[in-house]
């Protein structure tokens, strides 16, 4: 409980640190770039949603920075992050929730897809050590990490897209012939065009699971509880996967919640690559055309969808290892 | 990621700890692939104009060439070397390389070995900065800022990474650090009086030498990889010659898209090339520090004579 409690406060920490530093950052910038952005608006904004820009980024205002910091709290938690400027007059909200279900199925499904796939190879690859996976796998995996992720989308354009014409590259869906619904035909659509991205992410992410996981492996195999298993005549299989890699993988689950912040940052520049209409690719268009209320909301949802994802492989770990309940 | 922390438990001093590497990496194979790939570009990024003789900004050429001699990659759709750019983009590339994975590594063995050492309200307050900016995700924050900077030169984009990729490595050399706390030698440091700065960088931070020089090597290379993603996505000067702004004009001209797919496959190439470079010299510190992830060769023979000699044992004792 004591440890529970313990990530639970780091979460609020960090959510508040964060909040923070997004409060902060367009401030102390040299010459407050919100001026000029909110300049070249400045006639077309209701006065409410120049009212929620200037809360939020601190312009046009001769309250002193406490105030502000108080204002802009209430104007988040209330959950106005203020109007668009680039889809003016959509506010940020609506924006935003028209792009995340991109994201979260392109990024949830590969997330899960290299978690599974890559522990299962972790755990093959150690208990088969010296084999032909295991002597593979690490010049590959080191190669793989230094690979920009971004490339490793364009290279799958080249190859699956633009010379053997396999694949859609471009967008979510034919955004000529069709329109998002729940149609059968629609959601082959989608699919077909969330292979390559998806590929993309999983080529570029799934080294660090198996790596991770074989070198926990090769530690745990070494126990005297796996010998011992061994010394029972247990089959190899259950040795491998009730001795062995059930307790190999909490390094592992902990290694999501880590890493997690790699898996966002490679689906930014792959959705940006793919023109996928997910966050990422809404947070580059947002940068380029200066539109900093839809850029702000977007960090701060980043964010704390990774902060979230962390807390639950905290609390899942908690659930799974004994020795973190020990503590109470 | 998962390179694990060379947990190097002997103090070593410095000279010696080199000594050490310099033969590590003549007989392992990684480190020596690395180190010759590490040199190859060092030696390009100091002499361009001996191996490129052409001009990387002039766009005198004609545009949109394939590979020839004259060319050797071809020409942009301006008209520009290609082979030139990429030399001459190797330079920026490996400033930011060394300059922020110095910085970077720099402040963490200051931030994490004077947590540990202070102890204390120290370590706490240092604990909490590095632990919330270990989860906060670096690549949206560095778009953030750049964004707000409106795009950067290459010393605000070392700046930036520097400020933000420190966490990671200052904590395992506070997990490292922690472990010499109340070692003799600092206690006899101590006891001759000495300051604690001096100890701090006299006694403390040579004995993890080895732990500091693989950081750097995954420092640089994040620097690599966060920079050319900037660069790449139009964060950095797009006037800068250099491999990720390359790839910035490759796609803004759809270069694979129009058949010039040289223009973008080269400079991603030099980039994994030299991220190898750092990764394998850093997986082979690994090994080095942890002999349980050595490829088996030898050490599987010799560990089943160990295995079957137990098993005769307990079987004498059954």
């Amino acid at each position: 409980m004591r440890y529970v409690l313990r990530r639970l406060g780091f979460f609020l920490l960090t959510l508040w640190a964060a909040l923070t530093f997004n409060f902060l950052l367009p401030r102390l910038m040299p010459g407050n770039p919100a001026l000029a952005m909110l300049g070249k608006f400045h006639g077309n904004l209701t006065p409410q949603s120049l009212n929620a820009l200037e809360i939020l980024f601190g312009v046009n205002t001769h309250k002193s920075l406490p105030v502000q910091y108080v204002d802009y709290l209430h104007q988040i938690a209330t959950g106005n992050f203020g109007t668009s400027l680039d889809f003016y007059p959509a506010s940020v909200d609506s924006v935003i929730g028209g792009a995340i279900w991109w994201t979260l199925g392109l990024v949830g499904i590969t997330t899960v897809l290299a978690f599974v796939l890559g522990t299962g190879l972790g755990i093959v690859a150690a208990w088969r050590r010296g084999g032909r996976l295991d002597s593979l796998l690490p010049p590959v995996f080191v190669i793989a990490s230094a690979v920009p992720y971004f490339w490793v989308g364009m290279v799958l354009v080249l190859v699956f897209g633009i010379d053997l014409h396999w694949l859609p590259y471009v967008d979510g869906y034919n955004v000529a012939t069709d329109t998002p619904s729940l149609s059968p035909q629609f959601i082959g659509d989608a699919l077909s065009h969330a292979i390559l991205p998806a590929l993309s992410l999983l080529i570029t992410t799934i080294g660090t699971w198996i790596l991770t996981m074989r070198n926990t492996m090769i530690t745990t195999l070494a126990e005297d509880y796996v010998r011992m298993a061994r010394a029972k005549g247990l089959p190899g299989w259950r040795v491998m996967l009730d001795y062995a890699a059930r307790n190999a993988i909490l390094p592992n689950l902990t290694g999501f919640a880590m890493s997690l912040g790699f898996v966002v940052s490679g689906a930014i520049l792959i959705e940006y690559v793919f023109n996928y209409p997910g966050v990422g690719f809404m947070l580059l268009q947002a940068v380029q055309g200066e539109d900093y209320p839809l850029m702000q909301a977007l960090f701060l949802l980043i964010t704390v969808a990774v902060l979230v994802a962390i807390l639950i492989a905290d609390l899942a770990t908690a659930l799974l290892d004994p020795r973190t309940r020990e503590a109470s | 990621m998962a390179l694990q922390a060379t947990v190097e438990t002997r103090q070593l001093p410095t000279s010696q700890a080199l000594s050490r590497i310099g033969r590590a990496v003549r007989s392992n194979r990684k480190a020596t692939v690395g180190t010759v790939l590490l040199a190859i570009f060092i030696v390009v990024a100091l002499f361009p104009g001996v191996i490129a003789h052409d001009s990387p900004t002039l766009d005198v050429y004609k545009p949109h060439l394939g590979l020839s001699l004259a060319h050797l990659l071809g020409t942009t759709a301006y008209g520009q070397d290609m082979f030139a750019q990429l030399v001459w983009g190797t330079q920026n590339v490996m400033i930011i390389a060394f300059t922020a994975g110095l910085a970077t590594t720099a402040i963490a063995v200051l931030v994490g070995v004077a947590a540990a050492y202070l102890g204390g309200l120290w370590d706490a307050s240092l604990g909490v900065l590095t632990d919330v900016l270990l989860v906060i995700p670096l690549f949206p924050l560095l778009i953030v800022i750049a964004g707000y900077a409106q795009g950067g030169s290459t010393l605000v984009l070392i700046v930036v990474i520097t400020a933000t990729s420190w966490s990671y490595t200052a904590r395992q050399l506070r997990a490292q650090a922690l472990t010499l706390r109340g070692r003799d030698f600092l206690e006899a440091a101590r006891a001759r009086g000495e300051r604690k700065l001096y100890i701090i960088v006299v006694e403390v931070i040579p004995t993890m030498t080895s732990l500091i020089v693989a950081s750097f090597l995954t420092n640089a290379l994040y620097a690599v990889l966060f920079a050319s993603s900037l660069q790449f996505i139009g964060l950095g000067d797009p006037n800068t010659v250099s491999w990720g702004t390359m790839l910035y004009w490759a796609q803004n001209n759809a270069a694979l898209q129009t058949g010039q797919a040289m223009w973008a496959l080269a400079p991603g190439a030099c980039i994994a090339a030299l991220g190898a470079a750092f990764a394998l010299l850093n997986y082979a510190f690994d090994e080095i520090g942890n002999p349980a992830l050595r490829p088996v060769r030898s050490r599987q023979i010799k560990s089943r004579q160990i295995k079957s000699r137990q098993i005769k044992g307990s079987k004498r004792r059954a």
